[in-house]
C-alpha cells in the first residue's frame, strides 16, 4: 500500500477522505464550541495557534479529500468549487466561518432582537434595532411635511402613473403612440397640478413641503422626461457637421460632465437667482429640477452618440438615397435603432439619476435620506441613525437592484437579437 | 437657396442665441449687484478670511486669506480623492479578480459586495458611515488600542507624527530615483528590441527605489523619528490624545464610502478586461511555450489593461467629484470651505461658484485630455 500524504490519490480515496473529513469536522467543531459556547479545547496553544486552529485543521483536511476524478460525484463537485487548491480552501473556510460567525448577530440585531411594538423611543427595550422608529416616521419619510389630509393627491397622481404604465402593456400598436404622448406631455402636467394644487378648488401646496420618498420619484421621473429630448438635441449637436453647432454641444456637454452635480445645485440654488431680472422668484424645486435636468441631459447625450456611433454608415447612406433630409432621416431611420442599441446605458443614467437625488438637501428639499437626517435629530428620536440609514439604504437597494437588473435583462435580450 | 446658405443660417442663430442669453444673464447680474452694493472683480481673494477651518494639511488660521482658504479646500479635496483612489483601487481590483474565481464562495461574495454598495446611493453610505458607523466607535477613554502605537476612538484615529529631519534630501533621492529607473526602462526596451537581451528591470529598479533613499540615511544625515500620540488628561473628565497625528471621522467615513462605492465600479472594469482578452491568446501564448508568469505579463494584462484604464480614469474622475459630497458631513473640501463658508461671508455668489467650478472642471478636462493620450498610445497599431 502507498500512502503518501503530500499527494492524495485515488487508491486510498477512503482513508484520506476519512481523514480529511474528520480533520475538518473537528475544525468546524471547534470553531463552533469557541465562538458560540466560549468554550475553547485548544486553550493549551499559544494563543494565535489556538485563534487559528479551526482554519489550519480544516484546511489540511480539504488538502486530504482533494482527489481528481475520484469518482464520488458530491466530492468532485466540493473540490471544483471550493478547493481546487491549497489557497482557494482557505479562501473558502474564511468566507464560511466569516458568515457563521456574523451572519446571527446581524440577523439578532435585524429581526430576533428586534422591536416593532409600540409608539415611542421608550418602547424599544430589547437591544436590537428600533423598527418603531421607522414606524412612526414612515409617513414622514415617504411624503415629506405634505399635509396628511391631502396625501390622497400623492397616491392618486402615482396611482395613475402605474395604471397608465400598466395600460400601455394592453393597447393596440395603432393607439401606444398617443399613450404614449399623453404620458409624456399630458400627464406630467397632470400630476405637476395635481399635487401642488391652488386650482380647481385643490388645497395649494407650496413645494418647501413636498419631500420623501414621493420627492426622489418625482424628481427623478420630471428630471427623465424632460433630459432625454434636450439629451437627444445635444448627441445630434456634437455629431453635426456645423461647427458652430458642434462645438457649442461639446462645450455644453463637457461643461456639465465636468463638474460635481452638488455645485451644480450650489449654482441653481445662490448663483441663477443673480442672472434674473431682479424681483423674480423661481420655485425652489423647479430651479432644482432644470439644474438635474441639464445635468442629466449632458451624460444623456452622450450614452445616445454612442448608439448613434454605433449604427452602421449604410444606414445613414441608405435614408440619404431615398432622398430623406437630416431631420427625416434621423427621426425615421437613424434615432429609433440607435435608441434601441443604447436602451441599457439610458436605464443606467437614470439609476445614476435616482442615486443623485439625495442630493438636492443642499437647497433645502428632504427625500428620503434628508428625511432621515432630519427625523433622527430629533429630541425624541436621539440615536436612530443607524436604524433610519438602513431602512433608507434598504429602500434605495430595492428600487435601484430592481432596475440594474431590468437593464441587464434588456442587454442579454438585445445582444441575442442582433 | 444655396447649400452654403442652408448650412450657414442655423449656425448664425445658435451663435446669436448663445449671446443673447449671456447678454441677458449680464445685464441681470449687473444690476443686481449694483442694487446690493457689489461690483464683480476677484479683490476679496486676498481679503482676511476670518473663519477656521477643522483640517488643514498647511498652515492656516482665520488670519490668512481667502485665496489660502481656496487652497486648504483645493488640498483637502486632493487628499481625500488620492485616498480614495488608491484604496478603491486595491479594493476593486481584488474584487474584481475574486469575481472570476473558481471558488463558489469566493466569486459569489465578490458578487454580492458589488451588488450592495453599488446600489445604494454614494450619500445614504458617507452618512451611514458617520452618523451611524463611526458614532458607534469608543470614547477616548476607553480608545481601541492598536499595539500601543495608534488609537482609533469616536473623535478620531491618532496615528504617530513622523519627525524628519533633512527630509528635503530624501525627497530628491527618491525623485532621483524614479528618473533613474525611467532612463533605465528605456535603456533596457532598446536592449531587448536591439539585440534580444533580457535585463532584469525589476530587480535594479528595486534596489535604486530602496537604496538611493537608504543612502541618505547613512551618509545624508537623513533621520525618522516617530511621535506616538499620547493620552492627556485636560481636566477631570476630558482626555485627548496628544503629539500625534489626528486622522478626522469625516475624512475617514468619506474615504471609507468612496473608495467602497468606487470599487464597485472599477471591479466591473477588471472583470470585463480579464473577460475581454481573447481565449486564442492565452491557447496561443502558451503554445509557443511561455510560461504562465510571462502569459499573464506579456500576453494578458497588456490587452486587458488596454481595456481596464479608460473606464477606470473615468471612475477616478468620478470619484474626485463625488468626494464634493464632503459638504454633507462637514469635511472641510473646497465646496465646503469655499461654496459654502465663504460664500456665505462674502456674498460673491458669481466669483466663487464660477471658481469652484472651474477647478473642477479644469481638473476633469486635465484628466480626460491625458486619458485622449493613453487611449491613443494604447490603441491597436494595425499593420
Amino acid at each position: 500500500m502507498n500512502l503518501n500524504l503530500l499527494k492524495p490519490n485515488k487508491e486510498n480515496l477512503n482513508t484520506f477522505v476519512t481523514t480529511g473529513s474528520t480533520l475538518i469536522l473537528v475544525g468546524f467543531f471547534d470553531f463552533f464550541t469557541s465562538t458560540f459556547l466560549d468554550l475553547n479545547f485548544t486553550r493549551f496553544l499559544p494563543g494565535g495557534l489556538s485563534f487559528l486552529t479551526p482554519i489550519i485543521l480544516g484546511v489540511i483536511g480539504l488538502h486530504l479529500i482533494r482527489i481528481e476524478f475520484s469518482g464520488n460525484r458530491l466530492l468532485d463537485k466540493i473540490n471544483t468549487n471550493f478547493n481546487s487548491s491549497n489557497f482557494n480552501a482557505f479562501l473558502s473556510l474564511l468566507v464560511i466561518f466569516a458568515l457563521i460567525k456574523y451572519i446571527p448577530s446581524i440577523l439578532n440585531w435585524f429581526i430576533f432582537d428586534a422591536d416593532f411594538a409600540g409608539n415611542t423611543k421608550q418602547d424599544c427595550t430589547s437591544g436590537g434595532a428600533c423598527w418603531v422608529f421607522v414606524k412612526v416616521w414612515l409617513n414622514r419619510f415617504v411624503y415629506g411635511m405634505y399635509p396628511d389630509a391631502e396625501q390622497w393627491r400623492i397616491n392618486t397622481s402615482f396611482f395613475m402613473l402605474f395604471a397608465l404604465v400598466g395600460a400601455s402593456f394592453f393597447t393596440p400598436a395603432n393607439l401606444k403612440k398617443y399613450l404614449l404622448i399623453f404620458l409624456l406631455f399630458i400627464y406630467p402636467t397632470i400630476g405637476f397640478k395635481l399635487i401642488s394644487g391652488g386650482d380647481f378648488g385643490l388645497k395649494f401646496i407650496e413645494t418647501g413641503a413636498w419631500g420623501g420618498l414621493s420627492l426622489t420619484f418625482i424628481v427623478s421621473a420630471f428630471a427623465l422626461i424632460l433630459c432625454f429630448p434636450i439629451g437627444m438635441f445635444l448627441a445630434l449637436g456634437r455629431r453635426s457637421k456645423l461647427p458652430a453647432i458642434r462645438y457649442s454641444s461639446i462645450g455644453f456637454i463637457e461643461l456639465w460632465r465636468g463638474v460635481p452635480l452638488i455645485t451644480v445645485l450650489f449654482m441653481s440654488a445662490v448663483m441663477f437667482p443673480m442672472f434674473l431680472p431682479d424681483g423674480t422668484y423661481v420655485d425652489k424645486l423647479i430651479r432644482v429640477l432644470v439644474a438635474i435636468t441639464l445635468f442629466e441631459a449632458a451624460y444623456m447625450a452622450e450614452v445616445i452618440r454612442g448608439g448613434l456611433q454605433a449604427l452602421p454608415k449604410g444606414q445613414y447612406e441608405a435614408a440619404k438615397s431615398l432622398g430623406m433630409g437630416y431631420w427625416r432621416m434621423h427621426f425615421l431611420i437613424v434615432l429609433p435603432q440607435a435608441l434601441k442599441l443604447v436602451i441599457p446605458g439610458i436605464a443606467n443614467t437614470f439609476l445614476a439619476l435616482v442615486k443623485d437625488t439625495p442630493l438636492i438637501f443642499v437647497v433645502g428639499l428632504l427625500e428620503l435620506a434628508g428625511m432621515v437626517n432630519l427625523a433622527k435629530t430629533n429630541p425624541e428620536w436621539l440615536g436612530m441613525a443607524m436604524e433610519g440609514y438602513v431602512f433608507a439604504g434598504l429602500v434605495f437597494w430595492v428600487i435601484c437592484y430592481a432596475m440594474s437588473r431590468y437593464s441587464q435583462n434588456l442587454e442579454k435580450k438585445l445582444s441575442t437579437e442582433r | 437657396m444655396s447649400n452654403k446658405n442652408k448650412d450657414l443660417i442655423p449656425q448664425v442663430l445658435t451663435v446669436l442665441f448663445i449671446i443673447l442669453v449671456i447678454i441677458y444673464f449680464t445685464i441681470n447680474a449687473q444690476n443686481n449687484m449694483g442694487n446690493r452694493g457689489i461690483s464683480f472683480g476677484f479683490g476679496f481673494l486676498s481679503q482676511e478670511s476670518s473663519f477656521d477651518i477643522a483640517f488643514s494639511l498647511i498652515d492656516y488660521d482665520g488670519s490668512y486669506s481667502y485665496a489660502r482658504a481656496f487652497l486648504v479646500g483645493l488640498l483637502n479635496t486632493i487628499l481625500v480623492s488620492v485616498i480614495g483612489i488608491f484604496f478603491a483601487t486595491i479594493l476593486g481590483v481584488t474584487v474584481g479578480i475574486s469575481r472570476l474565481s473558481q471558488n463558489y464562495l469566493i466569486s459569489k461574495a465578490a458578487e454580492w459586495y458589488v451588488e450592495i454598495f453599488r446600489n445604494i446611493p454614494l450619500i445614504l453610505q458617507i452618512f451611514f458611515w458617520y452618523f451611524a458607523a463611526l458614532r458607534a466607535l469608543p470614547l477616548t477613554i476607553d480608545s481601541i488600542n492598536f499595539y500601543d502605537i495608534s488609537f482609533l476612538n469616536v473623535k478620531g484615529w491618532y496615528v504617530p507624527r513622523f519627525i524628519w529631519t533633512n527630509f528635503s534630501l530624501f525627497f530628491y533621492s527618491i525623485v532621483t530615483a524614479v528618473i533613474l529607473i525611467f532612463f533605465l526602462s528605456k535603456y533596457a526596451k532598446k536592449q531587448r528590441d536591439d539585440f534580444g537581451k533580457q535585463i532584469p528591470t525589476l530587480y535594479i529598479s528595486l534596489g535604486i527605489l530602496l537604496g538611493l533613499p537608504f543612502l541618505t540615511f547613512l551618509l545624508g544625515g537623513v533621520t525618522l523619528t516617530f511621535k506616538i500620540p499620547e493620552l492627556t488628561q485636560l481636566s477631570k473628565t476630558i482626555y485627548v490624545y496628544q503629539g500625534g497625528v489626528t486622522i478626522i471621522p469625516e475624512l475617514i467615513s468619506l474615504a471609507l464610502a468612496l473608495s467602497m462605492y468606487t470599487a464597485t465600479f472599477i471591479a466591473e472594469n477588471v472583470r470585463a478586461g480579464i473577460l475581454g482578452v481573447n481565449k486564442g491568446q492565452k491557447e496561443a501564448a502558451a503554445s509557443i511555450g511561455l510560461t504562465k508568469g510571462q502569459i499573464l505579463k506579456l500576453v494578458v494584462m497588456p490587452q486587458a489593461l488596454r481595456i481596464i484604464i479608460p473606464p477606470t480614469t473615468n471612475q477616478y474622475l468620478n470619484l474626485t467629484k463625488n468626494s464634493s459630497l464632503a459638504a454633507a458631513i462637514a469635511y472641510p473640501d473646497i465646496v465646503l470651505v469655499f461654496a459654502g463658508t465663504a460664500l456665505m461671508q462674502t456674498g460673491r455668489a458669481i466669483e466663487i461658484i464660477s471658481i469652484t467650478m472651474l477647478t473642477y472642471l479644469s481638473l476633469s478636462l486635465s484628466i480626460s485630455l491625458f486619458m485622449n493620450w493613453y487611449n491613443k498610445k494604447m490603441a491597436i497599431k494595425e499593420k
